[in-house]
């Protein structure tokens, strides 16, 4: 074997030569933004944490893992962690239960109505979440918004609730809002995958007796598996970063309430000028998120 | 489709450099110097034509926050001076300072800044990133201006990162017409327009029990809190830090019990969901009966709103024996960002010069306030309103702002309050941020 | 074919047209509400159609601030409403970000696909990597990276990390392994150089992917608000939503303003969604399948 390698090897290794160099001539484009504009910053994140960093002509100076160590005894961070934790364990599920019963229910109707309904509850996405959030900050108004009329005349609220401004409601109301921006994309998901599930299996199965209910579940679910476990990804992502809301509506408040890891980063790094922790914050929810990735993927390979 | 590829990427190249381009125009005025300000030698931009383009970022003092009003402003300084170009900004007391930060990291601080000592001197000046103004202090200045305004303008090593224009003394504001209805007016000395604690209680629980919502302790997030800082202090004679402005002491029994008062007091809710600005409009819609955050420029921005529909009464805060009270006081000036170019800093100082020293009077009516000197008086005279206003300078108390820390105790303050809101007994809340505080202000 | 409709169906549908009510409540009351007078906007009890649709909050949006309309080169073109340069701007970001996105990813997808190369695996570990970790926890260091090049404050610093960002290439290199190597081969073998190759037998055939990816990026580009956020600061260089939140901290209980600034921004996307609905459908699904 070695002695054929050495014999071909100058025309072998001209070509391959060659293969690499066009390679990489057409990555490079890509790989100039990529190192540029997102691996550096990475590395940059990772190393500046290490650094009591502010702003201003100061040198960074190294302080080790002085800032994760303050972290964790951060009253502040830990309160936004378990509020990002609430959010993410309450959005997530609802969002890909909701959308995949939608989805199920208008993927039965006319073509007509599927395409409204899906357009419909797409809206909120194509909107931006800043226009959305100023509707929601008025319709939840303490003084004049509509929920409160609403709640008044039709008898669920006695007085008017500040929706907002009540640590026992914000949190919720953010919550509210965040999914009716995240439903949208599973839902046209849901529905594209309901159309692909084999439909001969289902019409057998029906044949045999089945309910629609064990239809679904032994048939059409199985086979949206991979669907399902996209959405579970990008549905935490979305989560763990929701921050126009807060920045909008609460700004973190009232008493820390509504505080999430990405709105604290932001409110020490361009606040406070500590970048140097908002870095390490930034490190430690990257690992949280990279972690729950990979266990979401690992649990759908098994499953699969 | 080899050409339309071509193409794209042709149209591509373009719009990178169209981009540098762009980037540059705010910079400098000649396109020549694109290349030079694109490598990132930002100091090598000495302007071509003979001129410097300066950057000014306000924030809403008065008429400073309206573009007509200073483009006015900006034209007959521009008669004078038309080789420096003022580029304007207009920033938000709720993410104005968000803005500046970043901007200060991004390297694209503005060169000059208008607001009050609590950031030029206290915040950015302390961080080392202003130019010290002492060059505009002059002799003459020192002997014109307030006292205890110079004092607020100069660091504690001895340097001025601001060059003071105008101040005034926040007060607040009730609905006459809904006061006067529900039989409220007697409680208020409409001569001296001040009253006591006893009487500003006695005027809530009239309006309580006619079934109005009064007023909100409003704290989300810092916009305006001089007015519940004012307000709680002045109540039982309380203080925000001690006189030699080292420590934090809203922990004090007075305060405490203030804060108690007013959250045992019917109709007055501490409301986490708005801020000063978003309370002084409520006010003005007549939703609420007083309004905390208030002064003549606040007056001004809201006339129309409030339009016919009532009458606004300007108060002093309430204070035990009523003319004791300590109003906080505001004073506007200009800083300087030190961005390391000469020519940019020199015509910043010839810009804020003109603005202060030579068109004082003019400079002075657009904030809607007060001039900082002895030497200007009279300068809205004929306005009733305006003198109203005016003579609560009387009352203006101590100018606590450059303690140390302060940054941190604003956020602590709405903070505390929002507690309060949520139920935390009050003495505990005060307790919290005296110690967050003075942590801060310990460095 | 058809399915049994149960009971449960029927409710199932009743509560989901409750809820898609008010989905389009709050478009809705966008639209009305930037047509309404300020007391109307105050009104404790809601006024659900506007009595009279009245211009003022338009003109206010209009009128408040102004800002050259466009700078290119340097040039700065005639002043206009800042409003409308917000428009412009995003358009101009959200564009530029998919031309460039798609451009880069196409090439670069293709390669890893169909090259055999030395440090093919790290480059494709690195792309793995960084698509799991989330966007925003680079953001802090991309102000100062942004500073060093002179482009912070500049509608470019927002566009670059998105075109970095390797969801694209991700999605590309799916698309282009499903491309024959046979193909390939034989286009070589006619004596067609690397460029051509690429050109006229790859790229016709990942047309469908290059158009997901193209409206996955317009989508996120428009809706990036926290880059936007932190990278943009004066007002001649927001985007819409931006602009927004300004508005927003400046009349902060204005609602009819915010309202119409809202609908300015909305109704663009909206109308371009309406119209190719079935091509944003497909590219959803399509990044989704393949990604």
């Amino acid at each position: 074997m070695a002695q054929s390698k050495v014999h071909y090897s100058k025309k072998t290794r001209k070509l391959v030569m060659k293969e690499t160099v066009s390679a990489y001539l057409f990555m490079l484009p890509f790989l100039i933004f990529f190192l540029g504009f997102v691996v550096y910053p990475m590395f940059m994140c990772v190393y500046t944490s290490f650094f009591d960093a502010t702003m201003g002509d100061r040198a960074d100076i190294f302080v080790g893992f002085a800032n994760y160590k303050e972290l964790f005894q951060d009253q502040v961070f830990i309160k936004a962690f378990w509020n990002t934790l609430v959010i993410v364990v309450v959005s997530v599920p609802v969002t890909c239960i909701f959308s995949l019963w939608v989805a199920n229910c208008i993927s039965k109707m006319n073509v007509a109505a599927t395409s409204t309904f899906r357009c419909i509850f797409y809206l909120p996405v194509v909107t931006g979440s800043v226009a959305v959030t100023m509707v929601w900050k008025w319709m939840f108004n303490n003084y004049y918004g509509i929920f409160n009329y609403v709640g008044q005349t039709t008898g669920m609220i006695d007085r008017p609730i500040n929706w907002l401004g009540d640590p026992r409601y914000a949190l919720g109301c953010i919550i509210l809002i965040l999914l009716t921006t995240s439903v949208g994309q599973p839902i046209v998901l849901y529905v594209s995958a309901l159309d692909n599930v084999d439909k001969s299996l289902v019409e057998a199965a029906e044949v045999d007796g089945a309910t629609s209910l064990q239809a679904f579940w032994r048939i059409k679910w199985p086979q949206m598996m991979p669907t399902t476990l996209y959405i579970l990804v990008i549905t935490t992502i979305n989560s763990f970063q929701c921050f126009a809301l807060i920045q909008l509506l609460t700004s973190g408040g009232p008493d820390n309430s509504t505080m999430t890891i990405m709105y604290y980063i932001y409110h020490n790094a361009f606040k406070l000028y500590r970048y140097g922790y908002g870095n390490a914050m930034g490190v430690i929810l990257a690992l949280i998120i990279a972690a729950l990735s990979a266990v979401q993927m690992k649990l759908g390979q098994e499953k699969n | 489709m080899k050409k339309i590829l071509a193409l794209v990427l042709a149209a591509c190249m373009v719009m990178t450099f169209a981009a540098c381009g762009s980037n540059n125009a705010s910079e400098t005025t000649a396109p020549a110097d694109a290349a030079n300000a694109a490598n990132g030698s930002e100091s090598s931009n000495a302007p071509a034509e003979g001129k410097t383009q300066i950057s000014l970022w306000t924030y809403p003092i008065g008429d400073w926050g309206k573009q007509e009003n200073v483009n006015a402003l900006l034209a007959k300084f521009n008669e004078a001076h038309p080789n420096i170009e003022v580029k304007v900004e207009y920033l938000t007391y709720s993410d104005g300072d968000d803005k500046v930060n970043t901007a200060i990291e991004g390297k694209r601080a503005p060169d000059v800044i208008m607001e009050g000592p609590e950031r030029l001197v206290s915040n950015w000046g302390a961080k080392g990133v202003m130019v010290d103004l002492s060059d505009l202090w002059t002799e003459d200045a020192k002997a014109d201006v307030f006292g205890s305004v110079e004092a607020a303008c100069k660091s504690a090593d001895g340097a001025y990162y601001e060059y003071p224009l105008c101040m005034t003394a926040h007060c607040m504001a009730i609905n006459k017409t809904v006061f006067e209805e529900t039989g409220a007016w007697q409680y208020v000395d409409a001569e001296t327009h001040t009253w006591t604690t006893e009487n500003f209680l006695k005027a809530c629980q009239t309006l309580a029990d006619a079934g109005y919502d009064i007023g909100s302790i409003y704290c989300n997030g810092q916009g305006g809190d001089q007015g519940t800082r004012a307000l709680i202090n002045n109540l039982y004679g309380g203080t925000f830090t001690n006189a030699e402005h080292t420590a934090y002491t809203a922990n004090s029994p007075e305060n405490v019990k203030a804060m108690e008062t007013l959250l045992n007091q019917k109709g007055i809710r501490y409301d986490a969901s708005i801020n000063g600005g978003e309370e002084a409009d409520l006010f003005a819609q007549g939703i609420l009966k007083m309004a905390f955050c208030w002064n003549a420029a606040t007056h001004d921005a809201r006339k129309e709103v409030i339009g016919e529909n009532f009458e606004v009464f300007p108060m002093a805060f309430p204070s035990p024996e009523g003319t004791d009270t300590q109003l906080c006081g505001g004073i506007w000036g200009f800083g300087i960002f030190n961005n390391g170019d000469d020519a940019k800093i020199e015509a910043a100082k010839t810009f804020i010069k003109w603005v202060c020293d030579e068109n004082t009077v003019e400079s002075v009516e657009t904030s809607g306030f007060w001039s900082v000197r002895n030497s200007v008086t009279d300068t809205y005279a004929g306005d009733e309103m305006k003198a109203v206003y005016g003579s609560f300078m009387q009352y203006m108390g101590d100018y606590y702002n450059v303690i140390p820390g302060w940054t941190t105790a604003r956020t602590e303050w709405a903070s505390m309050l929002q507690k309060i809101s949520t139920g935390t007994p009050v003495a505990e809340a005060a307790e919290t941020f005296v110690s967050n505080a003075n942590a801060a202000a310990a460095g | 074919m058809k399915e049994k409709k149960s009971l449960f169906y029927y409710l199932s549908c009743i509560l989901i047209g409750l809820v898609a009510l008010l989905f389009t409540f709050t478009l809705y009351w966008i639209i009305t509400g930037s047509f309404k007078t300020r007391p109307e906007i105050m009104s404790a009890t809601p006024v659900w159609f506007p009595s009279e649709w009245v211009m003022s909050n338009y003109e206010k949006l209009m009128s408040s601030r102004s800002a050259p309309l466009f700078s290119i080169f340097g040039i700065q073109g005639p002043n206009g409403p800042a409003a409308l340069r917000w428009l412009i701007n995003t358009v101009f970001m959200a564009v530029a970000s998919m031309i460039l996105t798609c451009i880069t990813s196409s090439m670069a997808g293709y390669a890893l696909a169909k090259k055999r190369f030395a440090g093919r695996g790290l480059v494709f570990t690195l792309i793995v990597c960084a698509m799991a970790l989330p966007k925003q926890v680079i953001l802090v260091p991309l102000v100062r990276l942004m500073a060093g090049l002179n482009l912070y404050d500049n509608i470019w610093s927002v566009i670059f990390p998105i075109v970095g960002w390797p969801f694209g290439v991700f999605l590309l290199k799916q698309f282009s392994e499903g491309v024959p190597g046979e193909m390939i081969e034989a286009a070589r073998i006619d004596g067609a150089g690397e460029i051509k190759t690429f050109v006229e037998v790859v790229l016709p055939m990942i047309k469908p992917g290059i158009g997901a990816l193209a409206i996955f990026t317009f989508i996120n580009s428009w809706n990036d608000y926290f880059m936007q956020l932190i990278m943009l600061t004066t007002s001649e260089n927001l985007t819409i939503s931006l602009g927004i939140a300004t508005m927003q901290a400046e009349n902060s209980t204005d609602f009819g303003l915010l309202m119409a600034g809202s609908a300015l921004a909305a109704v663009p996307i909206i109308a371009i969604f309406l119209v190719f609905q079935k091509y944003f459908t497909k590219g959803i699904t399509m990044g989704a399948v393949k990604g």
